[in-house]
């Protein structure tokens, strides 16, 4: 009961540091490679506590960042139900993967919902995109081991606190 | 009863769902982006839920704020004595235009009261700050903080110091969503400010370009050339600059040209921004919105062809 209330905390904490991430301006050579960090987050819950977070979880995410960011309302919830059913489907062997195999497979994850969006924007009207539109997946996935580990060692830490 | 792989883990664990859950949920979240684009009818859930949000913008903004109050405080007095010298400079050179300008307007009231027009042409302004977000990169929105009980619009012209930067495109409380000219399904008629040919320059999705694709091949119109707003459509108030003229070439059916131009404002730099709008707006809306209004009030009879 009380493990359930400290997830909760550090899985609200991670939440609210990745949409400040989102948010916070950069210089604009820099925004381009800004990674999904909502997804990051994401994905991290998934691979580590799917019985409490499923697509249902990914879908609220979603419309939080729809919301932060001002798309569409459901754009990001439609990305991010991708990213949480595939890391669903392969996370029992995602979970054991060395970390570089990890990062990779994150930054497969981006790169598929970099398609999705060009899909979906595709679809909603006009839409631009040049070669440093394919750069953010690549730092997701170059960022994906110290997210993984700092949530980690704080969930851990916070886990030993608590028991 | 999980199923398990042949290393022992579990395959699905509970809780995953299957592909069909994951259908409806793709599916829910197309409907709600449908409705969204469609229709207003989202429009109170968004408002509601950017009140929720809103501290996590404040948290977002609060490191440029202490980053620029701290530069402030910490710059140097040669610094800030240029600063202001230049300031002073910039003024003055504003302060001459504007008399140049007064006594244009002064002239042209006269004229118009001679012709008996009925509408004002002048404009409301109203200064906007950017909140200091970053959105998405690609689709060429900010935030600017003033919003419905300031008297914002949707479709007000933006401008900054050095011209048009693009129009509201949603309006919240206290804040407003600003699509830029440069967004790709943005559009703005203008006129070439030199020969008065009327054309439409489009977004091009890049912050330093803008496409004018349709040209007529005959059409008067080289590389220098002034864009301004012309007013047509009843949107942009007539006469703000836009963009110049920095390349024209012929399509590849040879009959049009098409030409691409530089915004003059600071698209992606701005910080503080104008929204202005047409007296003859705030007095109430035009009484037809023709499609082939051309920028002068009605009750001036001067071919609109010709320019001053």
């Amino acid at each position: 009961m009380s493990r359930g209330r400290a997830i909760n905390a550090w899985l609200l904490l991670s939440i609210a540091v990745a949409s400040v991430l989102t948010l916070i301006a950069v210089p604009e050579s820099l925004r381009v490679l800004r990674p999904f960090w909502l997804a990051l987050v994401l994905i991290y819950w998934t691979i580590e506590a799917p019985e409490h977070y499923g697509l249902g979880f990914a879908f609220a995410l979603g419309l939080l960042q729809d919301v932060l960011v001002g798309t569409l309302l459901g754009e990001h919830a439609f990305r991010l139900a991708i990213i949480g059913f595939i890391v669903l489907r392969f996370r029992s062997r995602m979970r054991f993967f060395p970390m570089w195999q990890q990062a990779l497979a994150v930054g497969a994850l981006l790169l598929n919902d970099r398609i999705v969006v060009l899909l979906l924007r595709a679809i909603a009207g006009d839409f631009a995109i040049d070669w440093r539109y394919w750069l953010a997946p690549l730092v997701g996935a170059a960022l994906w081991p110290w997210v993984f580990l700092l949530l980690d060692d704080l969930r851990s830490r916070g886990r030993q606190r608590e028991s | 009863m999980p199923v398990y792989s042949a290393e022992g883990a579990p395959l699905f664990s509970e809780g995953s769902g299957g592909s069909l859950r994951l259908l409806v949920w793709l599916a829910l979240a197309s409907a709600l982006m449908a409705i969204d684009l469609r229709t207003g009818l989202l429009r109170e859930v968004r408002v509601a839920a950017n009140a929720l949000v809103a501290p996590i913008q404040t948290v977002a903004t609060a490191p440029l704020h202490a980053a620029r109050a701290m530069r402030e405080a910490t710059a140097e007095r040669a610094g800030l004595v240029a600063e202001n010298a230049d300031l002073r400079e910039q003024l003055l050179f504003a302060q001459a235009k504007l008399d140049r300008l007064a006594i244009v307007q002064e002239q042209n009231n006269r004229l118009r009261a001679l012709l008996d027009a009925r509408q004002k042409l002048g404009l409301r302004a109203q200064l906007a700050e950017l909140i200091d977000v970053d959105l998405d990169p690609y689709r060429h929105r900010i935030l600017i903080n003033q919003g419905e009980r300031h008297g914002v619009f949707v479709g007000q012209a933006v401008i900054d110091a050095n011209g048009l930067v693009g129009q509201v495109l949603d309006v919240e409380d206290a804040r407003a969503t600003v699509i830029l000219l440069s967004d790709p399904s943005h559009a703005v008629p203008v006129r070439v400010q030199r020969t008065g040919l009327r054309v439409i320059a489009y977004g091009s999705g890049d912050p330093g370009r803008i496409e004018l694709p349709h040209v007529p091949f005959s059409a008067d119109i080289k590389v220098g050339d002034l864009l301004v707003t012309s007013g047509i459509g009843g949107r942009f108030p007539p006469g703000l600059p836009v963009a110049t003229v920095y390349e024209v070439q012929t399509d590849n059916s040879a009959t049009f040209a098409v030409a691409e131009a530089r915004p003059l404002a600071g698209i992606a730099g701005a910080t503080e921004l104008l929204l202005v709008s047409d007296e003859t707006l705030a007095l109430g809306p035009l009484p037809t919105p023709d499609v082939e209004f051309v920028g002068p009030p009605e009750g001036l009879q001067v071919p609109s062809e010709n320019p001053p």
